[in-house]
């Protein structure tokens, strides 16, 4: 019988299953009317300025907010630390890989009456 | 050979010992080992089964005669309530939400723990354990059936309940009690008696399954009530031998102590973070609050949960570390669900509402250090929103909890404007988590937790449509395709209260039932 130390599991989201798309997932500091952070399969040849000017409106769009965002001055996170994408870029060139997550925050905007929300 | 002769009684102690010690033999053709595989797997010491003091003296044949007796009693109950239209007689059509909520995330968790404790009977060699076992897998089984038996006069009036079983292995958030019980009954023999036995049924039962059962009584369903009564007596049951099976564990080698304590720190989290239903069940979705979350919290963990851990000091148990994690979260939790659901309200099997303002005045009294600075805010704009015909339906899928499966809405024990984010490596990949204890439990066995079947990821995998479905043709739909895998009928199932078939229905029959016109 297999002792548990070396029983071996079948990861279950491997890039390989997701038709070509990698798993990236985005969250917006300060604004937690989002419950969650968004998960988001993207090729990996994707502009990063695209996720922004295509996917992120339909995401964040309903927060009355997100119309105010100065997106040059938005600050960025990879796993928490400071991080720079160049919009211009693809996802790949950017260093962003399957189920990596990214945060941004923009200054001077914190939710509902400033609650965060 | 003597044949004993007939007419002879046995007394009560002789009946006990024939039924349970008497029924177990040595095995002869095979070792002992082979017949029960599982029991050194996971480095539990027993040396002597004959040390197991059984938690209450019950037979088969008696057992049988007492459920028998309370089926009885139910059934009649159940039919009268069908009968008389009970279902009229709820506080206000809201609260059906709780029984939705009951019948496809608890009720499916009742016939795991029949086959969880069916198993773990087969899998002890020692006899006490294996007989309680039984019956206990026997409670669970009947559990499962009154409650499905007595909900199913609302599934004859109400939306959402129509496929309870088949949504409860595909639905998101029904991922979050259902992998809870997989892990478990996928666990070796002793983890699970830890986990469901000690953890879930002795320390957790109190602020799981009671709530359910005072809401339905404050809330005038006495269909749920009867069948919560029913249960009481198997339950404490339940509660004896999972205390028993802690202190015989502990006892028989001190090695077990460590592992023992690592399945208690993981299993009181793992039920403290299935909980989160519970917690805005109470505070938000029962018309009629029993008390707030914060409140049972306080009274069921800090209390009474206390207490037993001090009783369990002796064998060297110390309380689980994730409960100062818990007990920061107590002002935090149920509103954080609520928003979750609410907002994810288009792909639930049940209805979602803001709260009333007399509802949100009864939370800030509740909660007068966090209700109104982090909540309030966030509720008024969605009720203003709602008013002026835009109503949030969140349609971007959320991030998960790989152990918990929750979506990523837990905020830092330390700040409730942050979002708790942990991630680690495990070869390949990178894997996240809400909480450090969610992080840890993956670390201690990241080869199980890499298996988990995330809805959302699965989703994006494809794998979440009904069969035959295109997701290149360019009508394609994925949150309507999704739905129908879940067997969730769109604008029947789902969306908000207000305005829903469940609203207007239960208006309806009630003014019939109490007018004349």
């Amino acid at each position: 019988m297999t002792t548990p130390q070396d029983y071996q599991g079948i990861p279950k989201d491997t890039v390989d299953k997701f038709h070509g798309n990698q798993l990236l997932y985005i969250g917006w500091e300060d604004h937690l009317m989002f419950c969650a952070p968004f998960a988001f399969p993207f090729p990996p040849a994707m502009r990063f300025g695209d996720i922004v000017s295509h996917v992120l409106p339909a995401a964040f769009g309903y927060h009355p907010d997100f119309a105010k965002i100065d997106w040059p001055a938005a600050q960025w996170f990879k796993s928490g630390q400071p991080f720079s994408p160049d919009f211009d870029r693809s996802l790949a060139e950017n260093g962003l890989g399957h189920k990596d997550v990214i945060r941004f925050r923009t200054p001077g905007l914190t939710g509902i009456k400033g609650s965060f929300s | 050979m003597d044949t004993k002769t007939a007419g002879r009684k046995l007394g009560l102690k002789e009946k006990y010992a024939h039924m349970t010690r008497g029924l177990g033999w040595d095995t002869t053709y095979q070792p002992k080992e082979k017949v029960f595989p599982f029991e050194q797997m996971e480095g539990i010491k027993i040396h002597d089964w004959d040390k197991w003091e059984d938690p209450f003296r019950l037979t088969m044949d008696a057992y049988w005669k007492y459920q028998a007796e309370k089926e009885r009693k139910l059934y009649a109950i159940i039919d009268a309530f069908a009968q008389n239209n009970g279902h009229l007689n709820v506080t206000d059509a809201r609260y059906i939400n709780v029984l939705k909520l009951f019948l496809t995330g608890v009720s499916p968790l009742e016939y795991m723990a029949h086959r969880g404790f069916a198993h773990v009977g087969r899998q002890f060699s020692g006899v006490g354990p294996r007989v309680a076992c039984q019956m206990q897998a026997l409670d669970e089984l009947r559990h499962s059936q009154t409650q499905i038996h007595a909900i199913s006069n609302y599934n004859k009036h109400y939306n959402g309940m129509h496929d309870f079983r088949h949504m409860h292995d595909r639905v998101w958030y029904l991922s979050v009690p259902k992998s809870f019980f997989d892990d478990a009954v996928s666990a070796g023999p002793f983890e699970f008696m830890v986990a469901i036995g000690f953890s879930f049924e002795y320390v957790l039962t109190n602020l799981l399954f009671v709530p359910f059962m005072s809401g339905a009584a404050y809330n005038g369903d006495m269909g749920t009530v009867t069948f919560g009564f029913s249960a009481q007596s198997d339950e404490a049951r339940h509660m004896t031998l999972g205390l028993e099976v802690i202190k015989f564990i502990l006892e028989q080698d001190p090695a077990n102590l460590p592992i023992v304590q690592k399945w208690i720190d993981k299993w009181s989290w793992r039920g403290i973070r299935v909980l989160t239903l519970v917690a805005m069940m109470m505070d938000y979705m029962l018309p009629k609050r029993v008390m707030s979350w914060k409140e049972s919290w306080e009274i069921y963990f800090e209390q009474n949960a206390g207490a037993l851990f001090k009783d369990l000091a002796r064998y060297g148990i110390t309380v689980p570390e994730c409960v100062t994690t818990a007990t920061k979260e107590k002002d935090h939790l149920s509103h954080q669900a609520w928003s979750t659901f609410y907002q994810y309200g288009a792909a639930a099997a049940f209805h979602t509402w803001m709260p009333s303002p007399d509802e949100m005045d009864w939370l800030s009294a509740k909660y007068p250090d966090t209700f109104d600075k982090h909540y309030r805010p966030r509720f008024e704009y969605w009720r203003e929103q709602e008013a002026a015909g835009n109503r949030f339906y969140n349609k971007t899928l959320p991030m998960l909890c790989q152990v918990c499966q929750i979506p990523m809405l837990f905020t830092e024990p330390d700040d409730p404007t942050k979002i708790a984010y942990r991630e680690t490596q495990y070869k390949e990949d990178k894997y996240h988590f809400c909480s450090d204890h969610c992080q840890h439990i993956f670390e201690d066995e990241p080869e199980k937790y890499v298996q988990a079947w995330l809805p959302v990821h699965q989703i994006y995998q494809g794998n979440c449509f009904p069969e035959g479905t295109d997701p290149t043709a360019p009508d394609f739909d994925p949150l309507a395709a999704v739905l129908q895998w879940y067997h969730i009928e769109f604008g029947a199932d789902n969306l908000a209260f207000e305005g829903s078939e469940d609203e207007k229905n239960f208006a309806m029959w009630r003014g019939m039932a109490t007018q004349n016109s």
